[in-house]
This record gives C-alpha cells, sequence and structure tokens, in this order.
C-alpha cells in the first residue's frame, strides 16, 4: 500500500541529508511506528507521503498514486485518500470542533446531509459529543488532538498519519490518544505513527521501523524503541 | 459543482463575520483607499472645470476694414467654420459693436456726446472665434493673416495677445495632464496599500491555508472564501466612503465656489451619485478580489 523505493531527502543544496536511500513497504491494515530521535528523519517522511515534499532521490507509491510525480493541482484529491494528525493538532481557530471535522468532508464536495450525519458520530467515538459547538481555544490538549484524530478519519481515509500525536499532551492523555489510534486501526485502517516517546512504542507491541540520521537502522514485526 | 461554490460563499461570509478585529481593519484600509479613489475623481471633475472656465476666457477676434461688406465677412465666418480647429464664430456687426460700446460706456456722457457728434460709425464689425483647443489659436491666427484676407481684415485681437493666450493654453494643458499624472500615482499608491493590507491578512491566515491543503481542499476551495472576503471587504469599504465624502464635500463646496465660479461640487456628487458608487463599488471589488486572489497563489504550493 505504503511503499518507499531507495528515497534520500538532502536539503540546503545538498550539504544537510533528512533521509538516506530509505526503503520499506506499510501493507493495507497494519500499524506500524516510525521511531527515533527528533532529526532521525520521521517527520520528512510524513511530509514525502503526503507530498507536501519531494524526495531528492527515489520514489513514494501510496496505492495507485506515485506521489513523487503528482502535481499541485493532483495533491488535493491524493489527500483526500489520507487523514492526517499533527503535534500541533493544526486546527481551524476560526471554527468551531464540528466544523473542524466537517471541513474535510465539505471539501470533498460531500452531500450536507451525509455530513450532518456522518460529524456527530465521529466526534461521539472520540468522546466529544458534548463539546461539538466549542472552539478549539476552549478545548484542552487532549481534547483538540481527538478534534484533530476524528477530523482525520471522518473521511474513512485508507491510511491515517500521525506525526508526534502525543508530543504536546501529558501522560494520561497520551494514552488515550493512542488507544483510539488502536481502535482506528482496529477497525481496518493502516495507521502510521511517528513517535519519539519510547513508552507508547513499548505499549503498542506492533511493528517498529527505527530511524536514525535518515537511514533505517531496524524494522521489526513486534518492535521495541531501541536506539543506536 | 454548486456544493463547492456554495461553501465557498459560505466560508467566504463565516470568516468575514468571525475574523472581527481584521476585518475591521482591513474594511477601514480599503475605506481610505477608495476615498483617495473618489476624492480622484471629484479632482478630476475639479481640474476639468477649472480648465474649461479658463479656455472659456480665451478667444480672439478679428477686426475688418470698414469698407468691407457684410457680404465679404459672412462669407469669411463661413470658411473659418469650415476649419477643423474652429468651434464657434459670432458675428458682430458695426451696428452691434456700437450698441455694446454704447450699453458699456452708458454712465459715460463725454464718450456718449462723442459718439453722438460724430456722422458715421467708427466701429468695425468683427468675428468672435473660439477654438476647439486653446493650443489651435496660433494655426486660427495664421489663416487670418493670409495674403487671401489681409484686404478686408485691419487686426487680429491674437497678434496683441498671443503671449497670455498661450501661457492660458499652457496652464490648461499642465492642469489636464498633470491631474491625470496625479490621479493614476495616487490611485497606484491606494492599490498598493490595498494589497499589503490584505496580503498581511493572508499571511496571518497561512497556517489555515495550510491545514486546507492537508485535509485535501483544492485551490478553488482555499483560494475562493479569502476572494469572498475581500470583495465583502470592498463593497462595504466602497459604501462608507460614499457616505464619509458626502458630508465632507457639502461643507468645502461654498469654499471651491470662490476659486472655480459656477462649480457645484456637491451638486454633482448628488446628481452623479448612482454612478459614482458602481465606479468605487467596482474599483473596491476588483482591488480586493484581485489582492485576495494573488495573495493566496504563494501559498497554493504543495
Amino acid at each position: 500500500m505504503i511503499v518507499f523505493q531507495g528515497v534520500s531527502k538532502k536539503f540546503n543544496s545538498g550539504d544537510q541529508t533528512a533521509l538516506e536511500d530509505v526503503t520499506f513497504e506499510v501493507d493495507p491494515g497494519e500499524f506500524v511506528s516510525l521511531a527515533g530521535r527528533s532529526g532521525a528523519g520521521k517527520s520528512t517522511i510524513i511530509k514525502l507521503l503526503i507530498g507536501e515534499d519531494k524526495p531528492t532521490k527515489g520514489r513514494v507509491f501510496f496505492g495507485q498514486y506515485e506521489v513523487n510525480k503528482l502535481h499541485d493541482k493532483e495533491l488535493p484529491a491524493f489527500r483526500r485518500h489520507i487523514g492526517v494528525v499533527f503535534q500541533d493538532f493544526r486546527l481551524l481557530p476560526t471554527k468551531s470542533a464540528y466544523e473542524n471535522v466537517a471541513f474535510a468532508l465539505e471539501v470533498a464536495g460531500r452531500p450536507q446531509r451525509e455530513i450532518e450525519e456522518l460529524v456527530p458520530q465521529v466526534l461521539d467515538m472520540v468522546g466529544l459529543a458534548d463539546k461539538m459547538k466549542n472552539f478549539p481555544n476552549e478545548l484542552s490538549g487532549g481534547e483538540r488532538q481527538r478534534v484533530a484524530i476524528a477530523r482525520a478519519m471522518i473521511h474513512r481515509p485508507e491510511v491515517v498519519i500521525a506525526d508526534e500525536p502525543t508530543g504536546n499532551l501529558d501522560p494520561f492523555h497520551t494514552f488515550e490518544i493512542v488507544k483510539l489510534l488502536e481502535k482506528i486501526n482496529e477497525l481496518g485502517t493502516t495507521v502510521l505513527l511517528a513517535t519519539h516517546d519510547k513508552e507508547v512504542i513499548n505499549s503498542l507491541e506492533r511493528r517498529v521501523i527505527t530511524l536514525d540520521r535518515g537511514r533505517i537502522v531496524r524494522d521489526e514485526k513486534k518492535g521495541k524503541y531501541i536506539l543506536v | 459543482m454548486f456544493t463547492i461554490i456554495s461553501r465557498i460563499f459560505h466560508f467566504g461570509f463565516k470568516n468575514f463575520w468571525r475574523n472581527g478585529w481584521l476585518t475591521t481593519v482591513t474594511v477601514m484600509i480599503m475605506t481610505l483607499a477608495l476615498l483617495v479613489f473618489s476624492w480622484l475623481i471629484f479632482f478630476g471633475v475639479v481640474t476639468s472645470r477649472a480648465a474649461a472656465s479658463i479656455e472659456d476666457k480665451i478667444d480672439i477676434s478679428v477686426y475688418f476694414n470698414t469698407n468691407t461688406s457684410e457680404d465679404e465677412i459672412l462669407s469669411i465666418q463661413q470658411s473659418l467654420e469650415g476649419l477643423s480647429q474652429v468651434q464657434s464664430v459670432d458675428y458682430i456687426s458695426r451696428d452691434q459693436a456700437l450698441a455694446i460700446f454704447k450699453q458699456n460706456h452708458a454712465g459715460d456722457t463725454t464718450i456718449t456726446q462723442a459718439v453722438n457728434e460724430l456722422d458715421t460709425n467708427p466701429l468695425e464689425a468683427s468675428l468672435n472665434i473660439k477654438a476647439k483647443n486653446p493650443s489651435q489659436y496660433g494655426a486660427i491666427a495664421d489663416y487670418l493673416n493670409s495674403s487671401d484676407l489681409s484686404q478686408y481684415v485691419d487686426s487680429v485681437s491674437y497678434t496683441q495677445n498671443q503671449s497670455v493666450i498661450d501661457r492660458l493654453a499652457k496652464i490648461v494643458k499642465t492642469v489636464e495632464v498633470g491631474g491625470v499624472i496625479v490621479m493614476i500615482v495616487f490611485a497606484l499608491l491606494a492599490g498598493l496599500v490595498v494589497f499589503n493590507t490584505i496580503r498581511l491578512a493572508i499571511y496571518s491566515s497561512r497556517e489555515e491555508i495550510g491545514v486546507m491543503r492537508v485535509v485535501g481542499a483544492s485551490n478553488a476551495l482555499v483560494r475562493g472564501p479569502f476572494v469572498v472576503e475581500g470583495t465583502l471587504c470592498g463593497a462595504i469599504a466602497a459604501l462608507l466612503s460614499l457616505i464619509i465624502s458626502a458630508p465632507i464635500l457639502f461643507a468645502i463646496n461654498p469654499y471651491l465656489n470662490i476659486f472655480i465660479p459656477g462649480m457645484d461640487l456637491f451638486q454633482y456628487f448628488l446628481s452623479h451619485i448612482v454612478a459614482l458608487f458602481f465606479y468605487i463599488l467596482f474599483f473596491g471589488i476588483v482591488l480586493g478580489a484581485a489582492s485576495s486572489f494573488v495573495a493566496v497563489r504563494r501559498y497554493l504550493k504543495n
């Protein structure tokens, strides 16, 4: 489903290497953690996967798409196959929780009736049925991240990508979010989680790809957080 | 397609309302810019009226020898009217000239008595000529001074007043050209100020645009609401600038009348209010929408 083939990414005209010859595959329904220190290349992999950046070398595939060859105009339609969750939530501050989640369906041109039916269901699933009308600044960090997860999965994407989703959260809310991601995975959605949180990775007992200075140093089916 | 368009308008209206202070500041700056634009229109009206009033004061007269017959003068009048530079030619016969002279000196008994004692009318018939453009008087004077007419013509007033006429013509031209340059410069400045204000407003939304891109919003859906917001700001600013202009025009109108007699700018404003509103509205909407359209473009990559 997701294939990275000999992918390298260099910045500053080749002075800085973010990724070096990275090759891996992710099958449908998998839960994969990308582990590594800050700057190891986790976020670069995510940026390349969602088409926010292009590799210097190699190819990135998502389903039938060769992501590195997509034009700016093709990206919006491609991104509707993916749900992304960020460390800083990236919610629209002028929209309520309901509107933030509904927005992902609205941009896809889905009918209003479907939106009105689906959004409360998903917000209920993430435990925010009573906070639909609240704006992001009226929600806690954990609640904001749950809104972001609801938004990421509302259009039933094939894969949910979470880039350090627990980075700004306390341990209680961290495990709440991890449980939510596991639940999404159990429902059949592929989950790609980038994190440097040892506790999170060890508690999952799922596949772990460990990165160090832009290279894959370990890829284990039931991995632990082990740094070089 | 209809769903997307209706959502673009829906988001645009909602953002306009929810952005509160940012919207208020943008509308205020656009109002100032449109005030400049509307006052440039008034400035254009004032300069063209001023130029017309100067132009109206310029004419040349050709005086004919007393032995020239009326038929000959009328035929010269006809030939003058045939010239492309000539706007109008008025014939003043010797009798009319005398009547005007007497009327002008009605209070001066010495002159009146002197004229009455004369057996013949000493005044010459004349043609008063107005050119379409003040710079064309020279060409008309040359025609009048040509050898064909020299037997009839006694004098041409242009020859005596040439330097004054030329200077007035230059003033008229300078006022007109200067007015156009000032209008262009200020319209550009107003446009740039608005563009930068909208650019800053959109810069503050760059993260929001990033989120829209990540959830798969098309370029049209990202850009559309900003263009709608810019259009709304422009439309409201247009209305405000007219509302602000009205009392200012009313207050300065009497003073303007002193400089340019017969100039009633407030009346002009009232009689042209619909056209003015549409001009300013058009400028405001185009400025708001185009600025937003261009300003969002840089955030639509990746």
